[in-house]
C-alpha cells in the first residue's frame, strides 16, 4: 500500500502542477501579446499634454519631429487573406511595412492618433470567406476587410456589407478623387445592383502563353495570334506531331482548380461562343445551350479527340494539376497554356516565382484569346478575356467608420499603389490608370494584357449563385476529360443547374 | 511465466511466416513515413524521395515566418489543456458510470458518441461559432479547449469506462470497511489502477486535438493564437501553391512533439487499452 | 464490454458504495455540464438547421425559413449525395471492417508470440502512422502515391497516377494504414487478458495455432471485437482525412459523406443542407451500431 500511495500521491502532484502550469501559461499567453511579432506602434507619446486637449507624439517615420494630436486613439483593424512569410506575402508586407506606418504618420500630422492593427490569415479562400461571413453575421470582424469581387452579391444579400455611401456619408464617398483614376469597368469588380460596395484593389486578364523556341521548332511563327478556336486546335496538333516529347496545350478543367478552371478556361470559351454564363437582363443562366455545347466540344477536341492536353493534370486534387502545368511550362515541356497574368508575375518570375523560368523574358510569347470565329463573341468581339479582382470595403458595424474610410482611401491612393509594387518587386495591374501608365510600360506581358486583354474583358456575374453554377460547369469540363460525351455532360450539367436555381432560370437551346 | 513461447516451441514454418508477415507489415507502415525524414533536410524538396545537399536551410527559411514556431507552442497548449480537461472531467464520470448501472446506460453512451460525431463535423460550424460567441469565449485559448473537450468527452468516457469496469469492487469495498473516505478511495485505489487508462486517454486526446483544424478555425481569429494545424495551410504563395520547403520543415517539427509525448507517456505509464487486472 | 460484478449480498445500488451521498453527483456534474453545453446544444442546433433553408450568405442568411423535410427529400434525389453514400459504405466496409479490424487482430495475435523488444518496435511504427498529424499525413501519402516520381511507383517500377486511377482504393488503404493502431492495441489487450493456462493446456493437447485461435482466443475476445467494431465503424464512417489527399475526386469517386458535408458547408455555405446530411449520417451510424450490437447479442445467446 505504501508504494502505491506514494506513486499515486506523486501522480496527483503531477496532475496538479500540470494544471497550475497550464493555467499560468494560458493566462500569460492571453494577456501578453507576442510583442516581437506585432507591429510596434509607429508613433509614441512624449511628455505630458500641455496644449488644450492635445498630446504630443513622435512618429518613427518623421524622425524626432513632434506633432500635436487629439488624445483619443482611433483603433481600426484591417484583415486580408495574406500573411507574412506565407500566402500573399506581398500584400501582407505592403500592409505591415508601408500602409500602417505611413498612414499613422499622415494621420498624426493631421492631428489624429490612429492605431492600425493587421489581422493576417493564410488559409484557403473558401475558408477565409466562411470566417468572414461568420464574423459579419455576428456583427464583428475587422473594420477594413478584403473581399473577393464575386462574393459581394451574396454578402450584400445577407446584409453583411452595404454600399459604401450607406456606410459613410455619400458626400464623403463621392468627394474622393481616386474614382476618376479607376476605369468604370474595373469599378464593376465591387459593384452589385449598380451600387458600389468597395474599392477594387486591382485587376488582371487572361491570355495565351506560348514557348517561342518550341513554336519555332514546330514551324509556327513567334508572333502567333490565333483568330479562331480552330487556329488553336491546329497549332496544338502541329506541336503534338512535331514535338512528341512536349505537352502541346493546357486548358484548365475540372473542379480541383476551382475558379482557375472558370477564369482561365470555360468562361472565355462561352464568351467566345457568344454567350455570357448569366444574362443580367433576363436573369437566366446558360443551361444546355449551343454555346455550352460548343465550349465543351472544344474541351473534347483537346482532351479526347486530338489528345493535345494532359488529362491527368486536370484530374488531380486541388492545385496539384495546375502546379504540374506551371512546372512543365517553366521547364519548356509545355508549349501553350491559357493563364492569367499572375502566371507571368508570380509563378514564372525568374527571381521570385514558384516555378522560376530563366528565359521567361525572352522566350515567352503572348496571344489574345480568340472567339470561336471572328466577331462571334459577346458584343461582336473577336477576342475575349476575363478579369477578376478583389477589393477592400468597410464593415458596416465598424465603430470607427470615418477612420476606416480614411484608411481605405489611403490604401487606394497613388502613392500606396506604387508602394505595393516596390515592396516585393513584382509589378501588377493596379486599379489606377495613373499608376498603370507608369509601372506597366516596363513589363512586356502586363503591358500586353493591359492594352489587349483588358479592353476585351468580361467580369463574372455579381449573382448569389455564381459560385455554385461555376462549380457545376467545372464539373462538366471534368466529365469531358474523364471521357463523357459532350451531349451527356451538357445534359447532366443542365439537370444539376435546374435543381440548383430552378428550371425557370435556365436557358436551353 | 513468460508469455511468449520459447524459440524451440515454434515450428520452422511458423517462424518463417511470422517473419514474413512482420516484414510486410513494417514496410507497409514505414514507407510513406520516409519522406518526412528526408524532405525537410533536402535542399530542393519535392514529392520525390531524394536527399541532395542535406542541410537545415528549410528550417532557417521556416524560422523567418514569424508565426511558425509560436503556432507549435499554441498546439501544445491546446492539446495538453484538452487532455488534462478530459481526464479531470471524464475520469470521475466514467468511474461513476461503471459503478452505477441504470437502464439504458449503454444506449445513452452510444447516443452521446453519435452526437459527438455531429459536433466534430463541418455542419456544426455555425452553431459552434454562435455558441462560442454567446459564451464570450471567441478568440481565446480556453474557448478552444472547452469546445474540443465537449466533442471528445463521449469517446473518452467510452474508452475509460472499460478501464474502470475492470477494477474489481472488492478493493474499494475492503477500503470502505476500513473507513476510508470516497475521495481517498478514488485517489489511492482507483487512480493508480486505471493510471494506464488515463495515460491512454491523455495521449489519444492529445493526438486528436493536435490535428484538429475545425475548432481553432471557428473560434480563433488572432494569428498569434493559431495552432500548427491551421498554420500549416498558410505556407502557400499568392496563387495557392504550397511552398514545399517550409511545409516539409514545418511538418517534421509539427510531428516531433507528438512522438516525444507518446514516448514519454509510454515509458512512464505504458500505452495499452484496457490494461486489465488479470483475474 | 465487461459487466459489473454482482457479488450476492453486496449487489450494487447507488448509495451503497463509495459513491454515497453527493459524491456521485459531484463526479458527474462537470461531465454533465460539458455534455449539455458543448455537445447537446450545438448538436441539437445542427439538427434543427437541417430542417431550415439556412445559408451563411445570401438572403437565406437573414430570412431562414423552416422547410421541414425538404432538404432530406432533396438529398434522396441528389445523385451526388447517393454517390457519396455509396462511396462511404464501400470505404467503411473496406477500411474498417476488412482492413483495420482484421489487420489489427492479426498484428495483435502475431505480436503476442514474439519477443517483447520486437513487439514494442513494431507497435511503435504502427502507432506512428496513427499519431502523425493529419495535414502532414496527407502530404506523405500524396508524395507516396505521386504519379511521376512517388515512392510507390519507384518501388514497383510502374508509372501510375494512383490517386486518379484508383482513388477509392487508395483512400481505403490509406485509412487502414492510419487506423490499424487502435484495433491492434485493443485486441492485444484482449489477448493479454486470456489466462495463459488456457493456451498452454490447448497447446499441450495438440491444438494447432488456428484451432487455438478459433476456440479460445476469438470467443474470449468477442466483446472486445464488438466494442472495437463499433468505435472504428463510427470513426471511419465520419472520417474526413481523405479529403486532403484526393479532395473527394476525381469526379466524386472518393467523395465521402463527410467531404460532401464539408463542401456544402464551406464551398456553398449551405448549412441547412449540410446539416440535413449530417443528420442522415447520424441516423446511418445509429443503424450501423444497432446491427453490430444485435449481432453481438445473438452470439452471446448462442453460447
Amino acid at each position: 500500500m505504501d508504494n502505491s500511495t506514494r506513486t499515486s500521491r506523486r501522480g496527483f502532484k503531477l496532475a496538479l502542477s500540470l494544471g497550475a502550469a497550464g493555467a499560468l501559461i494560458l493566462s500569460v499567453l492571453s494577456a501578453v501579446p507576442a510583442s516581437a511579432l506585432t507591429v510596434g506602434s509607429p508613433c509614441t507619446k512624449v511628455g505630458a499634454s500641455s496644449k488644450a486637449g492635445k498630446v504630443a507624439v513622435v512618429c518613427k517615420q518623421a524622425g524626432s519631429k513632434k506633432v500635436w494630436t487629439d488624445t483619443k486613439v482611433y483603433t481600426v483593424e484591417v484583415a486580408a487573406n495574406a500573411i507574412l512569410g506565407g500566402k500573399n506575402n506581398q500584400t501582407a508586407s505592403w500592409i505591415v511595412n508601408y500602409v500602417i506606418p505611413t498612414f499613422t504618420l499622415n494621420q498624426a500630422a493631421l492631428g489624429k492618433q490612429v492605431s492600425v492593427k493587421f489581422t493576417p490569415k493564410g488559409i484557403d479562400d473558401n475558408a477565409f470567406k466562411t470566417q468572414l461571413a461568420l464574423d459579419l453575421a455576428a456583427k464583428k470582424g475587422p473594420d477594413v476587410l478584403s473581399l473577393d469581387g464575386f462574393w459581394v452579391a451574396e454578402f450584400a444579400d445577407a446584409g453583411y456589407v452595404k454600399p459604401l455611401n450607406e456606410v459613410v456619408a455619400k458626400k464623403t464617398v463621392d468627394a474622393w478623387d481616386g474614382w476618376s483614376q479607376i476605369p468604370t469597368s474595373v469599378q464593376g469588380v465591387m459593384k452589385y445592383n449598380d451600387k458600389v460596395y468597395g474599392i477594387p484593389a486591382g485587376t488582371d486578364g487572361r491570355i495565351i502563353y506560348f514557348n517561342k523556341a518550341l513554336f519555332t521548332q514546330a514551324g509556327l511563327p513567334t508572333n502567333w495570334q490565333p483568330t479562331s478556336w480552330a487556329d488553336i486546335l491546329t497549332a496544338a496538333k502541329t506541336l503534338k506531331t512535331k514535338l512528341p516529347d512536349v505537352q502541346a496545350f493546357q486548358i484548365n478543367a475540372n473542379t480541383g482548380m476551382g475558379e482557375a478552371t472558370a477564369m482561365q478556361g470555360f468562361l472565355n470559351f462561352l464568351a467566345g461562343a457568344g454567350s455570357l454564363i448569366y444574362d443580367t437582363k433576363t436573369k437566366k443562366w446558360q443551361g444546355n445551350t449551343k454555346a455550352v455545347r460548343d465550349m465543351l466540344t472544344f474541351y473534347n477536341n483537346v482532351y479526347n479527340v486530338d489528345k493535345t492536353g494532359n488529362s491527368d493534370w486536370n484530374l488531380l486534387a486541388g492545385e496539384a494539376g495546375r502546379n504540374a502545368s506551371f512546372e512543365a511550362f517553366s521547364k519548356g515541356k509545355l508549349a501553350m497554356m491559357i493563364e492569367g497574368d499572375y502566371a507571368w508575375r508570380g509563378v514564372l518570375n525568374p527571381v521570385t516565382g514558384n516555378y522560376k523560368m530563366a528565359d521567361r523574358d525572352t522566350n515567352v510569347g503572348f496571344a489574345k484569346i480568340p472567339a470561336q470565329t471572328a466577331k462571334s463573341g459577346v458584343n461582336g468581339q473577336s477576342f475575349v478575356s476575363y478579369s477578376g479582382g478583389s477589393g477592400y470595403t468597410i464593415n458596416p458595424y465598424s465603430k470607427e467608420k470615418n477612420t476606416a474610410w480614411d484608411l481605405l482611401t489611403f490604401m487606394n491612393g497613388r502613392d500606396a499603389a506604387l508602394a505595393n509594387m516596390s515592396i516585393g518587386g513584382a509589378v501588377r495591374i493596379t486599379q489606377r490608370k495613373d499608376v498603370n501608365a507608369v509601372t506597366l510600360m516596363s513589363d512586356p506581358c502586363l503591358k500586353f494584357v493591359f492594352e489587349n486583354a483588358i479592353p476585351n474583358t468580361f467580369f463574372r456575374p455579381a449573382e448569389v449563385n455564381y459560385n455554385a453554377v461555376s462549380t457545376l460547369l467545372q464539373k462538366a469540363t471534368g466529365d469531358i476529360v474523364s471521357g463523357k460525351t459532350v451531349a451527356q455532360a451538357a445534359a447532366d450539367y443542365e439537370t444539376a443547374l435546374k435543381a440548383l436555381v430552378g428550371a425557370d432560370k435556365v436557358v436551353s437551346n | 511465466m513468460s508469455k511468449t513461447r520459447t524459440i524451440s516451441e515454434k515450428s520452422m514454418s511458423e517462424r518463417v511466416s511470422t517473419a514474413i508477415f512482420i516484414a510486410l507489415v513494417v514496410s507497409f507502415f514505414l514507407l510513406p513515413l520516409i519522406w518526412l525524414l528526408l524532405a525537410p533536410f533536402d535542399s530542393a524538396p519535392s514529392y520525390r524521395l531524394h536527399l541532395s545537399n542535406p542541410g537545415l536551410d528549410n528550417f532557417k527559411e521556416m524560422a523567418q515566418n514569424p508565426y511558425a514556431y509560436r503556432s507549435l507552442i499554441n498546439s501544445i497548449v491546446f492539446s495538453a489543456g484538452t487532455g488534462l480537461a478530459i481526464i479531470l472531467v471524464g475520469a470521475p464520470a466514467s468511474y461513476v458510470l461503471s459503478r452505477v448501472k441504470f437502464k439504458g446506460r449503454d444506449g445513452f453512451l452510444y447516443i452521446l458518441l453519435l452526437f459527438s460525431s455531429i459536433v466534430s463535423g463541418s455542419a456544426a460550424m455555425v452553431p459552434l461559432f454562435l455558441l462560442a460567441l454567446k459564451l464570450n469565449i471567441l478568440d481565446t485559448y480556453h474557448g478552444v479547449i472547452l469546445v474540443l473537450t465537449g466533442g471528445l468527452l463521449p469517446a473518452a468516457i467510452f474508452i475509460l469506462k472499460d478501464f474502470t469496469d475492470s477494477l474489481p469492487k472488492s478493493y474499494e469495498e475492503s477500503a470502505q470497511i476500513f473507513g476510508a473516505s470516497s475521495f481517498r478511495i478514488l485517489k489511492d485505489i482507483v487512480v493508480p489502477v486505471i493510471r494506464p487508462g488515463l495515460a491512454v486517454i491523455f495521449v489519444w486526446t492529445f493526438v486528436q486535438a493536435w490535428s484538429n483544424f475545425l475548432v481553432p478555425f471557428i473560434v480563433i481569429r488572432d494569428v498569434n493564437k493559431q495552432p500548427g494545424a491551421v498554420m500549416m495551410y498558410s505556407f502557400y504563395n499568392e496563387g495557392g501553391q504550397a511552398v514545399i520547403r517550409t511545409v516539409a520543415a514545418f511538418a517534421l517539427l509539427y510531428t516531433i512533439p507528438i512522438i516525444v509525448m507518446y514516448y514519454y507517456v509510454n515509458k512512464k505509464y505504458g500505452f495499452r487499452f484496457y490494461g486489465g487486472i488479470k483475474g | 464490454m465487461s459487466k459489473s460484478l454482482k457479488t450476492g449480498s453486496q449487489a450494487k445500488k447507488p448509495g451503497n458504495s463509495v459513491l454515497r451521498g453527493g459524491v456521485a453527483s459531484a463526479f458527474l456534474t462537470p461531465a454533465t455540464l460539458f455534455i449539455f453545453v458543448f455537445l447537446f446544444i450545438p448538436a441539437g442546433w445542427t439538427l434543427y438547421l437541417g430542417i431550415t433553408d439556412y445559408k451563411l450568405t445570401g438572403l437565406s442568411a437573414v430570412n431562414q425559413k423552416i422547410i421541414g423535410l425538404a432538404n432530406f427529400q432533396k438529398a434522396l434525389h441528389d445523385p451526388q449525395f447517393l454517390n457519396s453514400l455509396k462511396v462511404t459504405i464501400q470505404f467503411t466496409l473496406g477500411s474498417a471492417i476488412f482492413g483495420q479490424a482484421v489487420l489489427g487482430f492479426l498484428l495483435a495475435w502475431v505480436l503476442s508470440t514474439v519477443s517483447k523488444r520486437l513487439r514494442s518496435a513494431v507497435e511503435l511504427i504502427v502507432i506512428c502512422a496513427w499519431m502523425v498529424p493529419s495535414s502532414v499525413v496527407s502530404f506523405l501519402w500524396v508524395a507516396f502515391l505521386n504519379g511521376d516520381n512517388g515512392t510507390l511507383n519507384l518501388l514497383t517500377g510502374l508509372h501510375l497516377q494512383w490517386l486518379i486511377k484508383y482513388p477509392l482504393q487508395s483512400i481505403i488503404i490509406f485509412n487502414i494504414w492510419r487506423g490499424t493502431a487502435f484495433s491492434m492495441l485493443l485486441f492485444s489487450a484482449a489477448i493479454a487478458a486470456i489466462p495463459k493456462s488456457h493456451l498452454e493446456v490447448a497447446r499441450i493437447a495438440g491444438a494447432t495455432k488456428f484451432q487455438q485461435l478459433r476456440q479460445i482466443i476469438l470467443p474470449t475476445a468477442r466483446p472486445f471485437i464488438l466494442t472495437n467494431l463499433l468505435l472504428i465503424t463510427l470513426w471511419t464512417f465520419n472520417d474526413f482525412g481523405p479529403y486532403l489527399i484526393t479532395g473527394g475526386g476525381p469526379g466524386g469517386k472518393s467523395e465521402l459523406l463527410s467531404i460532401f458535408v464539408y463542401n456544402s458547408a464551406l464551398r456553398y455555405l449551405d448549412f441547412g443542407y449540410g446539416s440535413a446530411i449530417a443528420t442522415m449520417m447520424l441516423g446511418m451510424n445509429l443503424v450501423l451500431s444497432l446491427i453490430v450490437v444485435t449481432l453481438g447479442r445473438k452470439q452471446q445467446k448462442k453460447k
